[in-house]
């Protein structure tokens, strides 16, 4: 998508200069960025002793093996599925509930609205460690009071992972909604629509990039958290943020076999990533920079 | 959407209608009561989420930070005494130990942020002001340097932790056995050296971050901008300070806002760097309120040193906002 709305910068050809400083810079970065990759592809391929002595930038010889021991060393089928569970609702839950908020914000003027945003976005500052505990206090309780098992359960971690996500995803959406004309869902309304069905049947549809934007962060915010899930997992709803952790306490490191568990646990969110980053970038783009 | 309903309604008409015309009066306020509450209605299950998992929460640590809060009493939490200001006054006795360990944490993590957020933008701003244009490979360079940040925060850090072993890691192995630059391989995950080390991973981490949003913030900028101004004769150099820099303002303004704040509160890196006890150098505040907490079982002393940082994030994220809208009308942030 990278020819989309490329802005042609001048209509004359770029200095030598520049270009080489672009060539440079461009290729120490892509270093900084590929090394780690690179380490984290290869040693998962590498046989136990390369990675036991020391560092080889080429593999002495290749292996599948420890893509075949990962899931026998720790449950690590468990916790993709509980990593899968947790985070597709979370995801889910926290994509309606920012479109509800932000066609309310976008679309209406009421009393509140300016502390409502203000509100919500202030979250974000919060240090986590700040609601750790007391959020923890109030899942036992809540479970004590009703029999509402949250706390160790991945409906508590369901829970607390979308809130994470919606102020950002309702600031965005705000910004995106604002852009779709609001001819269209007057129009909508006129033709008898009430104003639900003009946001789903006319909103939504106009801003699906944003939408789609609002949820690969949503997901990979939940996929990628280890403070929460930390405290609120227990054996049975261990997520892979803790899970992958196992395999470093055990007395031999592993290190080929955590390289590959990394690895395997990192390619549902980077190709999910990579495929709708365009969507991401046209997302910010036309919602949260403008 | 009232003004539409005619009294004298056709036939034909009417089947369009969803709300029959016929009862004018009835439907009209129903529907304002409609219209008003609506909007509260949709913000429903937002509040109620924040409300549960950030405000109550939030007001019930800062009575915690008001309670003598040991392990003893965390069965039942509500009968532990009150202890006033005695965790305020512990964390903020700077020549006590408590109190030292804090502000040490908290200087590591100011210049931490600072340096980390700095890099991140410098990077990602040099990263997309080169890519403005478009070349060969662009589309592909593009999904690369964003691998970093699409990487699960774990999965990324492990691997730093392998490139930072002592014994059989990349970075020893390179500068020591390759480059020759030091005398004996360094340890890079305890020590003075974790610093560095913190800093190199969140750098890489969080540039492709500021790269997206400097890069979605450039695309807004017409191309007659530069045009005109390559007619008027000015240069790259010109360009950019006088074009893209001013143009991305707005955008720069929110982004180092939002850099700051998750770089300061960021608990993941250190703790999957280092585990539950960060080195000296490298105790970030968010590692060190957890440690409190959970190692030593003071929960009271916990929450009012959160409670503290919280405070210090309100005046800095009000000042800065302060200070970076002046000139502008409205601060939507």
């Amino acid at each position: 998508m990278s020819s989309t709305s490329t802005t042609p910068r001048s209509p004359m050809a770029p200095p030598r200069s520049f270009l080489w400083s672009r060539r440079i810079f461009l290729t120490l970065l892509t270093g900084f960025v590929l090394v780690p990759v690179y380490v984290m592809v290869s040693s998962s391929l590498k046989p136990l002793a390369d990675v036991s002595g020391k560092f080889r930038w080429i593999p002495s010889g290749l292996t599948l093996r420890p893509y075949v021991d990962i899931w026998s060393t720790v449950p690590l089928a468990r916790y993709f599925v509980n990593s899968l569970i947790v985070a597709g609702a979370a995801t889910a839950c926290s994509v309606v509930i920012a479109v509800f908020s932000a066609y309310a914000v976008s679309r209406y003027s009421f009393r509140g609205k300016r502390v409502f945003t203000v509100t919500v976005l202030s979250t974000q500052m919060f240090p986590g460690i700040l609601f750790l505990l007391p959020l923890f206090l109030i899942y036992v309780n809540i479970g004590n009071a009703t029999g509402i098992a949250l706390f160790g359960s991945r409906g508590g971690l369901i829970l607390t992972y979308l809130t994470f996500s919606l102020p950002f995803s309702i600031w965005m959406l705000i910004g995106y909604f604002d852009s779709v004309p609001r001819d269209l869902d007057e129009a909508a309304l006129v033709d008898g629509c009430g104003p639900l069905g003009a946001l789903f049947r006319v909103v939504v549809p106009a801003a699906i990039p944003g939408i789609v934007a609002v949820a690969v962060y949503a997901f990979m915010t939940a996929w990628g958290e280890v403070l929460f899930a930390s405290v609120m997992t227990n054996d049975t709803t261990r997520t892979l943020a803790v899970g992958l952790q196992g395999y470093s306490t055990l007395n031999d490191v592993y290190w080929n076999q955590i390289m590959a568990a990394s690895l395997v646990v990192s390619v549902p969110v980077v190709a999910g990533f990579l495929l709708l980053q365009r969507y991401l970038v046209a997302g910010l783009t036309a919602g949260a920079v403008k | 959407m009232t003004t539409t309903t005619a009294a004298s309604a056709e036939p034909g008409e009417r089947t369009v209608r969803k709300s029959s015309p016929g009862a004018a009066r009835g439907p009209r306020r129903t529907g304002r009561i409609k219209r008003i509450g609506l909007p509260y209605l949709l913000l429903l299950p937002a509040l109620a989420l924040e409300l549960l998992v950030h405000l109550v929460p939030m007001v019930i640590g800062i009575v915690m930070s008001f309670k003598e809060l040991t392990q003893f009493y965390i069965r039942d939490w509500g009968t532990a005494p009150w202890a006033g200001l005695d965790n305020y006054s512990v964390s903020v006795h700077f020549d006590e130990p408590v109190g030292e360990a804090l502000l040490h944490s908290f200087f590591v993590t100011i210049g931490f942020t600072l340096l980390s957020v700095g890099l991140c933008w410098l990077i990602g701003t040099a990263a997309a002001v080169y890519m403005q244009d478009n070349f060969v490979g662009r589309g592909v360079l593009r999904a690369l340097f964003l691998v970093p940040y699409a990487l699960p925060v774990y999965a990324a850090v492990i691997t730093w932790v392998f490139m930072f072993q002592h014994d059989n890691g990349l970075v020893n192995h390179v500068l020591h056995d390759q480059l020759h630059l030091t005398d004996k391989p360094s340890f890079w995950l305890i020590g003075d050296n974790s610093f560095y080390a913190l800093l190199t991973v969140s750098v890489w981490k969080g540039w492709p971050f500021a790269f997206l949003i400097v890069m979605a913030g450039l695309q807004n900028i017409p191309g007659e901008l530069y045009e005109a101004a390559a007619l008027d004769g000015a240069g790259l150099w010109q360009q950019l300070r006088r074009i893209t820099l001013p143009s991305l303002r707005p955008v720069n303004q929110v982004l180092v806002l939002v850099l700051f704040l998750w770089t300061f509160n960021d608990f993941n890196t250190p703790f999957v760097l280092f585990g539950r006890t960060a080195p000296e150098s490298a105790d970030l505040i968010s590692v060190h309120i957890y440690q409190a907490s959970f190692v030593t079982w003071n929960f009271g002393t916990g929450s009012a040193m959160s409670v503290l940082l919280l405070l210090f994030l309100l005046v800095v994220t009000g000042v800065y906002l302060l200070l970076t809208s002046r000139g502008r009308k409205t601060a939507d942030v």
